[in-house]
């Protein structure tokens, strides 16, 4: 999604430093398994009320792990992290409430039955970008599916990612969720991550990230969706509303100072459209670079040609200080045109800040044609924006350019990530094989289930069996529902002969004596068993009188 | 190279030679049994015979190997170490020995303070009994009826005569056995209040892993409050996280005067032992240091593979985990039960320290042979025949576990089936 893993100011040799978290990580795997092996087995009803509870602990904490995530990180804005990270929990949660990715699937006219098994253990890595709403989105789609997860988070944004999975990984256990159905590394390095992604307890890697992350995920040999950068265009002709697209086109672009991995990258406006639009974006809050201005910021952005990461998720007007410009106090969006899409041209490629790069064409076809110009620099497959009235230029636009989703009359950010339209609302944009990832769609819990088919002789000589009302799930054992519950996953191993029935015992405090009276129960005959409960009372007297006397 | 040490001519030859040079009688005991094992290869919770037959071990011989054979962290550490270390000098403040010490007192009960090393399980239970003894200026030892510390000196007279009155080292005007689970008995050994201290396996191993009757741990400690005797827990077998808690007399509320550990405490790669001790108890290393000396006792080198293994053993994801293996021994041990209640008699079980009762004087012994054909390698309790010890890793995964579940159910059926056999002719 972003490139920030190669170029982070973290060097690889200093990552390097701590493959003793490797073991760590391994363990953390085996217990994945174990709680995986544990989770798989739930109920929808259990599910549910797991997923509920999680997301609910996610929108509690929505905005410290903004503040945190935009203090620990320097990206973004905290209100627009906010938005992200409540509609990453309870909006997730809410927009597939009435899926079902836990009961079987019973197609009598097929003769199949369709049993969902979930993928076991998701590895995902996080960016620093949206740290915390992705650490959220995978979390409950996993939880959703009924799979474990351990998350990898971006080094930059350790400490708040930590937090924010812990708090949805003890919300959910206390509804029930197996012990350690999420866990976190705390110290991500690339041999950590690498010891990870080969690990064949590893069921699926879900890698956002910058392309070496993404392609090491796609290269580890472990079932990956890995999704990789964008470089979205957005092009606008004189059908549009042209006023609607310049407030849409500075709002995307300024929302979380253009960290999400949908920010448009490249205006392309048709001559025609190309006065109006400028007038009304300038009105929106964007600022139209003179060439002297807009070389600088140019220089600025990418030195040596490339970008720096210093910029990410800075606000127009701090880049425009950076830069020595004087732009106004409202200023969100700097607009720096150039005149050729072209690799040697830096504005055309993919920049995580609100500076948009505008080109002017003199016809929609040209528009086209540069739209596919900008993807053919970086972020094929991912998305691309239009604002038209006129379908057959939007259908022409769609079918040429290599993207799988093109967000219309919307801001591309929120657009293309489901936010603001019928999408899967997503913090994973899948690149589809023009970007070289397995998965064309924005993720969603789908992705992380797959079905055993019962498949029926077609023969109608053999008939069908009656599946109605089975279910190979159960609610965990001492569950209790959301209100009630009362056993945990595993159970504390209380020794047998402690074990009374539907008792909760736990060990006893230190200094504690006798912690149960439940009769022993493989252990001792009838007579023993009565000694044992005479010896048993005895005890219990003496430590009354004990306490009568002192 | 190892090849150019140890070289035999077949498995017949190399068994030969055992009996000759070795132990006659041991090495014929297990032919007899119907396990001839002989073990060559081993990784993690497999053994492999010389002929090439794998086992799952489930006897690990006590909890020796409870992080698997040639644990890989635990190899990584130790062949580290022998780039710097090797056994050390034992008069000398080392560098291993007090990062160990530091690193046991941290996790152990409250109260224990210093440590002593050993090289072996009996040693360190010697060096308890020696401190008991010097701490409350008394010489009576107390254990339970069927006991097992060890062979050594003093350990082998608190064991079962078994051991002890074959080389005429039983002792019993110091050294007094009561039955376990019974309060009465043991206070009537300490009455008197001359008895130094009470050493008792949390839950007692070489006997078939009875459990501790609620109260009943937690009862003796009172009682040694009362006469004036200290309590020392040996956890040899039960702790390392093997009931789901580093030391298991933590989970009766206990916080014992002295606690012994060793066997796995060095992940099965350098042998070392240690006595863990309150202040009090731990009298003579302030009165005179060199009162007690061990060439091997705290070696080095094991020091490093039991600092690795306590790191390991005290991850937070291990202890998740052996919860989970424990659940699901509870429950396929359950169903395999459920079966065969006439024969499968009963579970004793505490975590991953687990008995398996059978319903004929030497029915352990039966299972043990069908477990060996069957690819598991368990061991009856030498003092209680009827159980079988079970006690699998605590890095265990599931599909292990699942194959030693069906493995361990076939070869319960079989053995029911030979005693039936047998019981008919």
């Amino acid at each position: 999604m972003t490139p920030e893993m190669s170029r982070a100011p973290v060097s690889v040799s200093e990552l390097l430093t701590d493959p003793a978290g490797v073991p760590r990580a391994r363990a953390m795997l085996q217990r994945a398994e174990w709680a995986g092996r544990s989770f798989a087995r739930y109920d929808k009803p259990a599910v549910d009320a797991i997923v509920r509870a999680a997301a609910a602990a996610g929108a509690a904490g929505a905005r410290e792990y903004a503040e945190r995530a935009v203090r620990e990180t320097g990206f973004g804005v905290v209100e627009h992290k906010v938005l992200k990270n409540v509609a990453c929990s309870t909006g997730v949660v809410e927009h597939y409430a009435g899926h079902d990715f836990v009961t079987p699937r019973v197609d009598a006219a097929a003769k199949v039955v369709e049993v969902p098994r979930p993928a076991g253990v998701v590895l995902a890595l996080t960016p620093s970008t949206n740290p915390v709403a992705t650490v959220f989105f995978k979390c409950l789609l996993a939880l959703m599916t009924r799979s474990v997860v351990v998350v990898s988070p971006h080094p930059l944004a350790k400490e708040v990612c930590a937090h924010a999975a812990r708090a949805l990984g003890e919300a959910a256990v206390k509804a029930g969720a197996p012990d350690g159905v999420i866990q976190v590394v705390d110290e991500p390095s690339v041999p950590l991550i690498d010891a990870l992604m080969t690990d064949e307890r590893t069921s699926v890697i879900v890698a956002t990230g910058g392309l070496p992350v993404v392609h090491a995920a796609h290269s580890s040999g472990t079932p990956a969706i890995g999704v990789g950068p964008g470089n979205v265009p957005v092009l606008v002709d004189a059908t549009a509303d042209l006023a609607k697209a310049a407030r849409r086109i500075v709002d995307s672009k300024s929302f979380d100072n253009s960290v999400l991995c949908t920010n448009e990258s490249v205006l392309i406006v048709t001559e025609l459209a190309a006065t109006a639009l400028l007038r009304h974006l300038k009105q929106a809050g964007a600022y139209l670079l003179a060439p002297d201005e807009r070389d600088r910021v140019a220089a600025m952005l990418f030195p040596g040609g490339r970008f720096d990461i210093r910029f990410v998720g800075k606000d127009a007007s701090w880049i425009a200080a950076e830069a020595g410009l004087r732009v106004p106090n409202r200023t969100r969006v700097l607009l720096a045109p150039f005149d050729l899409v072209v690799p040697e041209e830096p504005l055309a490629h993919e920049k995580l800040c609100p500076v948009l790069g505008l080109v002017r064409v003199p016809t929609a076809r040209r528009g086209i044609d540069a739209a596919r110009a900008v993807l053919r620099l970086s972020g094929r497959g991912h998305s691309a924006a239009i604002h038209s009235t006129d379908p057959q230029v939007i259908m022409e636009y769609g079918a040429a350019v290599e993207v799988l989703r093109v967000a219309v009359n919307v801001g591309n950010s929120l657009g293309s990530a489901g936010l603001e339209t019928n999408l899967a609302p997503t913090m994973t944009i899948g690149t589809g094989f023009f970007g070289r990832s397995s998965v064309g769609e924005n993720l969603h819990p789908s992705h992380l289930v797959q079905w055993t088919r019962l498949a029926y002789n077609r023969d109608p000589a053999e008939p069908f069996g009656d599946f109605t009302g089975l279910t190979p799930w159960q609610a965990p054992a001492g569950h209790q529902g959301p209100q009630g519950h009362q056993g945990a996953q595993p159970p504390y191993p209380v020794a047998s002969n402690q074990r009374g029935d539907g008792a909760d015992l736990r060990p006893a405090a230190a200094g504690g004596g006798g912690q149960a009276n439940s009769p022993a129960r493989s252990e001792l005959n009838g007579s023993d068993a009565s000694a044992l409960r005479e010896q048993i009372r005895r005890l219990i007297l003496e430590e009354l009188s004990q306490l009568a006397g002192g | 190279m190892t090849e150019e040490l140890i070289s035999f001519a077949s498995k017949q030859d190399m068994l030969a030679k055992s009996k000759q040079f070795w132990n006659p009688d041991k090495t014929q005991f297990w032919i007899d049994s119907g396990v001839p094992l002989v073990i060559d290869r081993r990784e993690g919770y497999f053994i492999y015979d010389v002929e090439g037959k794998r086992l799952i071990d489930v006897h690990l011989n006590g909890g020796t190997y409870n992080l698997g054979h040639r644990n890989p962290e635990v190899a990584a550490a130790v062949t580290a170490a022998m780039q710097r270390f090797d056994i050390g000098n034992h008069h000398f403040p080392s560098l291993a020995r007090t990062a160990l010490a530091e690193a046991l007192i941290s996790t152990a009960p409250d109260g224990l303070t210093k440590v002593m090393y050993g090289s072996g399980g009996g040693e360190a239970i010697d060096i308890a009994l020696k401190s008991a003894r010097h701490a409350t200026k008394k010489r009576g030892i107390v254990s339970v009826a069927k006991a097992y510390h060890g062979h050594t000196g003093l350990a082998v007279a608190t064991g079962d005569e078994r051991f002890a009155t074959l080389f005429l080292a039983d002792r019993p005007d110091e050294f007094s056995h009561v039955p376990f689970n019974d309060t009465d008995a043991m206070e009537a050994a300490l009455k008197a209040r001359d008895v130094a201290a009470v050493i008792m396996e949390t839950i007692p191993a070489t006997y078939g892993f009875p459990l501790p009757a609620p109260g009943y741990l937690a009862g003796v400690k009172k009682l040694c409050e009362r006469y004036g005797a200290l309590y020392i827990a040996d956890e040899v077998q039960t702790g390392l996280m093997r009931t789901g808690e580093l030391w298991a007399i933590s989970k009766h509320g206990v916080n014992p005067d002295i606690l012994v550990t060793g066997k796995g405490i060095s992940g099965g790669m350098y042998p070392v032992s240690a006595v863990l001790a309150t202040e009090a108890a731990a009298g003579w290393l302030t009165e005179d240091g060199f009162a007690h000396m061990s060439t091997f006792g705290g070696a080095e080198l094991g020091c490093v593979a039991a600092l690795k293994t306590l790191e390991i053993t005290g991850r937070p994801e291990v202890r998740s985990m052996v919860h989970y293996i424990a659940a699901a021994f509870t429950d396929g041990l359950g169903m395999i039960q459920a079966q065969y209640p006439d024969w499968f008699t009963g579970v004793r079980q505490d975590g991953l320290v687990m008995g398996l009762e059978f319903g004929h004087p030497q029915g352990a012994k039966f299972v043990m042979k069908r477990l060996y054909e069957n690819g598991v390698w368990a061991i009856f309790s030498t003092l209680d025949p009827r159980v079988l010890q079970y006690k699998p890793g605590i890095l265990l995964t599931p599909a292990v576990c699942e194959e030693l579940l069906e493995r361990t159910e076939v070869a319960i059926a079989k053995a029911r089936d030979d005693v039936a056999a047998g019981a008919r002719r």
